[in-house]
């Protein structure tokens, strides 16, 4: 955090966190708006809850099933003055609104010579989610969106980091996409009080270790608090580097975790073959030449019934594996 | 119209020297629509373009100087050499960008309209697309959600009669654009897109209507591209007499046998006519002179946070 508060943390959901962020910033800024389908009946995840009462219909935009449109209003809305968040349901809805995206925002800036700015945050509730959702409700696709120039993609897994971030994004004056962590929008955690943000582009230690660095992010990492625990049972002690930010990801903190444990795993829900993991685990091989192992979902898609999802899934027993073996 | 057309002339001069080095898609034969749409706005306004927005931007008070100098790949460009000709934009005048996706310019336009509404300013957007976008789903999303919003824009149609390399009849359902338009609701008027007098009277309209706060509004204007897709297009597709047939309707002429008709002399006419051809000569002199920007140019500009290394 930034600003640490001397007052109390107080303790609620992941869709509070983020409601009570944008509450804030709708309060603190007049130009901060929000768009996108079912926002007056709070959005699908609750994270507008009660907003339209206190912004009313004209920043609180329930919009029609307009993807495209959506992304492309709240793109001419950040070069007209004003910083919308747009709100894309989940992130395989997005895929509707990808030339608005890729084509138009992350480009604008380059591409029109630095004269405009962008300021707008793209939310992309992503993952498995409540579980049972199938192949159209379940992707986690940050790896397109970390190749694309001109984008900051943030991935909280945490109340306080989606509260501290969700504002650092409002306030960004780059396009600034917000990979929600869906499965854990019901989960709670505490939030400091006060009016804190969290800076962009710095990882989080969530949990100390000395035998292995494991670095995740976004809705697996309660799964791989879990594999650590399991981990430390069987006498491997795991640190954990909650990577909140992916675009740009805290090298340094990561390559000094690395640099200490001397081995590496990553994982991620995402699909691992092209995943943002192998990334990381590039990177960490050409600067300190340290091993990694990778945890990631197999090529699949998320198929729907139990077994076939669980196929997909990265689970705590699959990052143990990759624990205990690199560390053999 | 002159100017516009000087400025299209030159392109062309400029590709055919390998001075410009990249797709150029040229506007001749569809300056009216551009210019008697503009001259109803003011520099506030804002205008979202298409792939061919050279007339659009200097219609809407952008400096053909620093447009030629963008189609030329130079820093002293509108976008600093980074867009080229499909990118062109000038924020200083609120053209918003000519835009490389066909039906890319809408949902801009419709943002920036609600967001100055929000803001509680009295301005408009106006976007332009051609035949081929109302066939893309943003025109739809866009025409839809500017009634539902009753958003302050205008949309206009610039129907060149190609899509591309295809005849946009021949991949267009339906009784075509102005009645998609009413049927969403919108208040529409299709004109001449040849005449610019017709043009400016009903974007007039329209445009009174909008600032009236009555609604979006739709514009459609038929015309012709007399030159190929793109400056490398020679247009196989279609016969020279079918050119030169519209060849006899092309709107600078219209206008000038206008002006013509009341009263203007021929000289003054031929005096602007050197007067345009001078200031594009000029601005292409300065394209010439400028400098190219260096390689780490293309690190900048990318992003403020997590700008690359």
């Amino acid at each position: 955090m930034s600003v640490q508060s001397t007052t109390q943390a107080t303790t609620m959901t992941i869709a509070e966190a983020a409601r009570d962020a944008l509450a804030e910033e709708m309060r603190r800024d007049a130009t901060v708006w929000a768009l996108g389908e079912d926002l007056a009946a709070g959005g699908i995840f609750g994270t507008y809850k009660g907003l339209i009462d206190e912004f009313g219909p004209q920043r609180i935009v329930s919009t029609p099933i307009s993807e495209s449109m959506i992304m492309n209003v709240g793109f001419g809305a950040a070069l007209a003055g004003t910083r919308p968040v747009i709100e894309m349901r989940i992130l395989d809805f997005a895929l509707c609104a990808w030339d608005e995206l890729i084509n138009q925002i992350a480009k604008a800036r380059f591409m029109f010579g630095g004269q405009t700015n962008v300021p707008l945050v793209v939310r992309l509730p992503q993952g498995i989610g409540r579980g049972y959702q199938a192949a159209q409700h379940s992707q986690s696709l940050e790896a397109w969106l970390v190749h694309m120039p001109g984008l900051v993609v943030l991935a909280p897994a945490t109340a306080a980091d989606e509260k501290g971030l969700l504002k650092s994004a409002i306030r960004c004056d780059d396009p600034v996409v917000m990979l929600d962590p869906k499965s854990l929008f019901a989960s709670t955690g505490e939030v400091p009080a006060g009016n804190y943000t969290t800076p962009i582009g710095e990882a989080r230690i969530a949990r100390e270790g000395n035998d292995v660095t494991l670095v995740t992010w976004s809705s697996l990492l309660p799964t791989a608090l879990d594999a650590a625990e399991k981990a430390g049972a069987a006498g491997i002690s795991v640190e954990v580097v909650d990577l909140r930010s992916l675009w740009p990801w805290d090298r340094a903190r990561v390559l000094a975790s690395a640099a200490r444990t001397k081995r590496v795993v990553v994982a991620h829900e995402a699909v691992l073959v092209g995943g943002f993991g192998a990334e990381i685990s590039a990177t960490i091989t050409e600067e300190i030449g340290v091993p990694v192992a990778r945890v990631g979902a197999p090529r699949i898609p998320v198929g729907y019934a139990p077994i076939l999802e669980n196929t997909y899934r990265v689970n705590a027993d699959k990052i143990l594996g990759a624990i205990q073996k690199i560390t053999r | 119209m002159l100017r516009i057309r000087a400025f299209e002339q030159h392109a062309r001069i400029g590709y055919d020297a390998g001075e410009i080095p990249g797709v150029v898609h040229l506007s001749i034969g569809q300056e009216a629509v551009a210019a008697g749409v503009c001259a109803n706005l003011e520099r506030d306004d804002y205008v979202a373009s298409t792939h061919r927005g050279h007339g659009h931007c200097i219609a809407k008070g952008a400096h053909p100087t620093t447009m030629m100098a963008e189609l030329f790949g130079k820093v002293t460009g509108t976008n600093k050499g980074k867009g080229g000709s499909m990118h062109i934009a000038d924020f200083s005048v609120g053209m918003l960008g000519a835009n490389g996706v066909v039906g890319g310019g809408i949902g801009i336009a419709v943002g920036a309209a609600q967001a100055s509404r929000m803001l509680g300013k009295k301005n408009i957007s106006v976007c332009f697309f051609g035949d081929g976008a109302v066939n893309r789903g943003p025109f739809l999303e866009g025409l839809n959600w500017s009634v539902v919003f009753n958003v302050p824009v205008l949309f206009v149609c610039e129907d060149n009669e190609f899509s591309a390399y295809t005849r946009a009849s021949t991949t267009t359902a339906g009784k075509g654009a102005t009645a998609r338009a009413e049927a969403i609701g919108l208040e529409t008027r299709a004109v001449d897109g040849n005449d610019v007098f017709a043009v400016y009277d009903a974007a007039h309209e329209l445009i009174s209507h909008i600032r009236g706060g009555k609604g979006p509004a739709f514009l459609y204007a038929p015309t012709y591209r007399l030159d190929g897709h793109t400056v490398f297009d020679k247009a196989p597709y279609r016969s020279t007499e079918e050119v030169e047939h519209h060849r006899e309707n092309d709107p600078v002429a219209f206008l000038e046998s206008r002006l013509r008709e009341r009263g203007v002399e021929t000289s003054q006419i031929e005096g602007m006519r050197a007067e345009a051809r001078d200031e594009m000569l000029e601005a292409m002199d300065f394209a010439r002179r400028a400098p190219l920007p260096v390689e780490h140019d293309a690190f900048l500009d990318v992003q403020i946070v997590g700008a690359p290394q």
